[in-house]
């Protein structure tokens, strides 16, 4: 750690044991797949078989004649409810109407005693389809006299968090388009000294976060309730006023502990459904799906990159261009930000003088594209980080000396109009570069790879907390931030127990209930620690200042005659604990006081991004050249975090997506064949397993407190993704000159590229 | 139809009918919802626990044949005392978890581990424990994890 501390910390920047484990380890911990309310019901859902149909009739009376079945929902019952919904385009019904647009989209849902009754009974529902010609990838979209997804125009969802125009339901299947442009790049390409153009495919990805989606409502006369695994309960809540045309006060979100996300559980999902359900049920309704309907839920874009990128005499990059066409499927959901996010990221971590970039999100009659961890950095950072390394071999330079000298440098506005850089990369490079051994050639048959990354994160600030702080000096933190497994709930508390000065064991976490919890745009874009952090150190400085005048009052001092001190406040030879200063000023051993804090786009958080997420992975990987098999021997990850509130968990981030990245490079992969999934479940669909972790691993930090959350502190989690791809692409042409544009890279695709080299 | 065990190292008598499944039995009839259950297709290993001593995966095993056998569970892993389990403590020290959905699985798999081969190479460890799937760590904190639940328990075996 290279941090020069600007003040010895107690709490934060230690690794504090995590706040949830004792509950983890024993099987305690509660998700929403273990909540069960009385008299609930259950809920399971039929599937259109067809990519794109319309349907003629349903016919769900002997269904909702068996034995056990309370309600069986589809759209022909939903009169009241405003079926569309959509944070960034409000074109999702919340069951299909009047037709499918892709092959597992819900038709309709039965409610019943038991699962296996609901089960039983979906096959009783007769629903008669009229196939339509659908489309499955963008260029078929994009065709002329292709078949349109979406017929009409719809409103632009309340939260899109960016400003780009609505282009979906606009006569053709472009969902959002995305267009980013400075310099001149048609004279830069002219003058170049060198250019590399190619053409790159990222392919759809599947999060599996381990639990499934889950969600049980109960609709009252006080409204609706949802326990959800939703990563981001305030934004649901917001689409459920619109679905039951209620008062945000009679929606209520509740989000226990969440068995992983990774992005695929950021914004709505079954919420709706299942609180219809639960209306046309009049009971409380749980919804759980299976891992093989998860996979027909949400998948990562896929990205097809068209890139070209220029250098000129003295080896510095003057110019890049890419035209993205990301496959969004059958709904926006969050595709419209994630595509805008892919625009900005293209660039890279670079200081470029000419860019153009046009993104093209297409409606395809395949699963709804959303979030995937990394928000559209990992699909173009393919393309990116492999250009650098083509580019840097046609000009017979280093890849890493080449990335040296044409990062961009800490407070550089590289990017028009946006933050300067916040972070340090040489110094992450170099870092990196030391973990790999950059300068030893590796042995026959190994290949390395450094390759870096920067987004624009942390989503839109707007954040709110509260800080209860007890008569006992114990304290209660009401936050919306959503604990993931990211270590949310451990991170918030170390700051506030810092800031106040009293033991960490004494700082309670509330969190994730809208009834209670004070408003929290999201828990994604790596944004907590920076926007909940700093919320929650800004609400314990409020409180103090509440409590020294408290005790200015007791004393009969002023304000300023008072030092704050740990756990209290000192004047002269009089001190006051917390716990003294609320029991004396209320005359009894009880009450409160509550710190209270907002952040928006003001002041620190007025230019975006909030922050700079970067990072670097380096690995070295063994090809076996007679099966095509490639092993990620060595990894190296560094976290350019500013200052790691609790370092063990910057780290676990760090390498948990470094290995999410790594699966995507060497064999993650949904695959359509015609309109159908094929792989759609675990059994088929490969993700890491232990053998598959590299045997060497090396994790570092860069704290430069350079941030604006709290004590310099940045966001971590998504940045070590993006840039494994392109290394373990890179590396294999490292190692054997061969070059693949296309990941995952399967033993299949390398032997083939091996073969076709002889 | 009535189901006797020992769950836990306790004597337990359980309804249920012919085509549920342990973790079913576990979850739903006696709300012991520590056994988590993912993929339902007996690859991912977060259902798994213990039965007679050998690690089972609870989404794919009938509970009928668990009928006069011994099933352990996450819940019954903490000592008489609720003191943590050597093993629980280990995952806790090395951050061995993040979203904690695989975690009770891949406890109750070293616990089989462990019993099984004591003092583990790294090697026995990934092959023995490939079964079990965690998409938040990468896995590096869970080997650790078990090495150090490993020499713990040996420790504790010594004195």
């Amino acid at each position: 750690m290279s941090a020069e501390k600007k003040r010895d910390f107690q709490i934060v920047n230690h690794s504090v044991p995590r706040r949830d484990g004792p509950a983890k380890v024993t099987g305690k911990a509660v998700y929403v797949s273990d909540v069960k309310l009385p008299a609930m019901a259950y809920a399971k859902v039929l599937r259109s078989p067809y990519a794109h149909a319309k349907i003629v009739s349903i016919d769900s009376a002997k269904a909702a004649a068996r034995p056990g079945v309370y309600a069986v929902l589809t759209s022909n019952d939903l009169t009241g409810l405003n079926l569309y919904y959509g944070h960034a385009v409000k074109d999702h019904p919340l069951i299909a109407v009047d037709k499918v647009r892709y092959a597992g989209e819900p038709v309709a849902a039965v409610v019943a005693q038991d699962e296996r009754t609901a089960f039983e009974a979906l096959e009783f529902i007769d629903v008669k389809y009229d196939e339509l010609k659908a489309v499955l990838t963008p260029k078929e979209a994009l065709d002329k006299g292709a078949a349109l997804l979406h017929e009409r125009t719809f409103e632009a969802g309340a939260l899109r968090g960016f400003e780009g125009e609505v282009a979906a339901g606009r006569g053709s299947n472009i969902c959002q388009e995305s267009h980013l442009k400075w310099g001149d790049v048609e004279a830069a390409f002219a003058r170049a000294a060198a250019v590399v153009e190619g053409e790159y495919y990222f392919p759809m990805a599947y999060a599996y976060a381990m639990e499934p989606y889950v969600a049980i409502a109960e609709v009252s006369d006080n409204g609706v309730t949802i326990y959800s695994s939703a990563q981001h309960p305030f934004m649901v809540r917001h689409d459920l006023t619109t679905v039951f045309k209620l008062p945000v006060s009679q929606i209520r979100l509740i989000v226990p502990f969440v068995g992983g996300g990774y992005g695929s559980k950021s914004y709505t999902k079954i919420e709706p459904l299942v609180a219809a359900c639960a209306w046309k049920a009049q009971r409380p309704v749980k919804l759980q799906l299976s891992v093989e309907e998860a996979m027909l839920t949400t998948r990562s874009d896929d990205a097809l990159t068209w890139m070209r990128t220029a250098v000129d005499a003295h080896g510095k990059i003057i110019a890049r261009q890419a035209r993205i066409y990301m496959n969004t499927g059958a709904y926006a959901e969050n595709s419209p930000l994630v595509c805008e996010k892919a625009t900005n990221r293209t660039v890279g971590p670079y200081s470029i003088p000419n860019v153009q970039i046009d993104t093209y999100s297409v409606y395809t009659n395949t699963v709804p594209a959303s979030s995937y961890r990394g928000f559209g950095c990992a699909q173009v950072t393919m393309a990116g980080e492999s250009q650098i390394d083509e580019l840097a071999t046609k000009i017979g330079k280093d890849p890493y000396e080449f990335r040296l000298a044409n990062v961009a440098k800490p407070g550089e506005e590289f990017f028009p109009k946006m933050r300067p850089f916040d972070g340090t990369l040489k110094q992450d490079l170099e870092i990196a570069a030391k973990a790999l051994d950059w300068q030893q050639t590796p042995p026959k048959g190994h290949g390395k790879s450094i390759g870096c990354s920067t987004s624009d994160a942390g989503a839109y600030p707007l954040t709110s907390t509260a800080i209860r702080v007890h008569a006992d000096s114990s304290v209660s933190i009401l936050t919306g931030s959503t604990e993931l497994g990211q270590g949310s709930h451990t991170v918030i508390p170390q700051i506030v127990a810092e800031e106040l000065g009293v033991p960490f064991e004494k700082v309670r976490v509330v969190a994730s209930d809208t009834a209670i919890t004070p408003y929290d745009r999201s828990t994604g874009a790596s944004r907590t620690t920076t926007l909940m952090g700093r919320a929650v150190l800004e609400a314990s400085r409020e409180a103090i200042e509440q409590m020294v005048r408290m005790a200015a009052e007791l004393l009969k001092i002023k304000t300023d005659a008072i030092e704050v001190v740990r756990g209290g406040v000192r004047c002269g030879e009089a001190r006051l604990t917390w716990s003294e200063i609320i029991s004396r000023y209320y005359g009894l051993p009880d009450g409160e006081v509550i710190g209270r804090a907002y952040i928006r786009k003001a002041g620190d958080f007025s230019k975006p991004p909030v922050f700079w997420e970067t990072a670097c992975t380096g690995v070295e990987i063994s090809v076996d050249e007679e099966t095509g098999l490639i092993r990620v021997e060595k990894l190296a990850t560094v976290g350019d975090v500013g200052l790691a509130i609790n370092p063990a968990l910057a780290e676990g981030q760090d390498i948990g997506a470094a290995t999410m990245g790594m699966g995507v490079g060497l064999f993650e992969e949904l695959v359509y064949e015609g309109p159908q999934l094929v792989n759609g479940s675990i059994l088929d669909y490969r993700v890491p397993r232990f053998s598959d972790m590299p045997r060497q691993v090396e994790m570092h930090l860069v704290e430069n407190q350079d941030g604006v959350g709290p004590y310099g502190a940045k966001g971590g989690g998504e940045a070590s993704l993006n840039s494994m791809p392109s290394n373990i692409a890179n590396a294999l042409y490292n190692a054997t000159g061969v070059r693949i544009r296309r990941v995952p890279l399967t033993p299949e695709k390398v032997w083939r590229a091996l073969k076709e080299r002889q | 139809m009535k189901l006797s065990f020992l769950l836990n190292g306790r004597p337990t008598e359980v309804d249920c009918e012919a085509q549920e499944t342990l973790a079913e039995v576990l979850r739903a009839r006696l709300d012991l919802t520590g056994t988590k259950v993912s993929c339902e297709v007996q690859v991912c290993g977060a259902c798994t626990v213990l039965v007679d001593g050998l690690p089972v995966s609870a989404c794919t095993l009938l509970a009928y044949e668990v009928r006069d056998r011994s099933v352990l569970t996450v819940e019954g892993l903490a000592r008489p005392d609720g003191s943590l389990h050597p093993i629980q403590q280990a995952f806790i020290d090395e951050f061995a978890f993040q979203c904690g959905f695989c975690t009770p699985g891949m406890i109750m798999a070293t616990k089989a581990l462990l019993d099984d081969n004591p003092k583990p190479t790294d090697d026995e460890i990934i092959h023995f424990m490939d079964g079990n799937i965690c998409r938040c760590t990468g896995y590096v904190p869970i080997v650790r994890a078990i090495k150090r639940a490993a020499a713990q328990i040996q420790q504790e075996k010594g004195k």
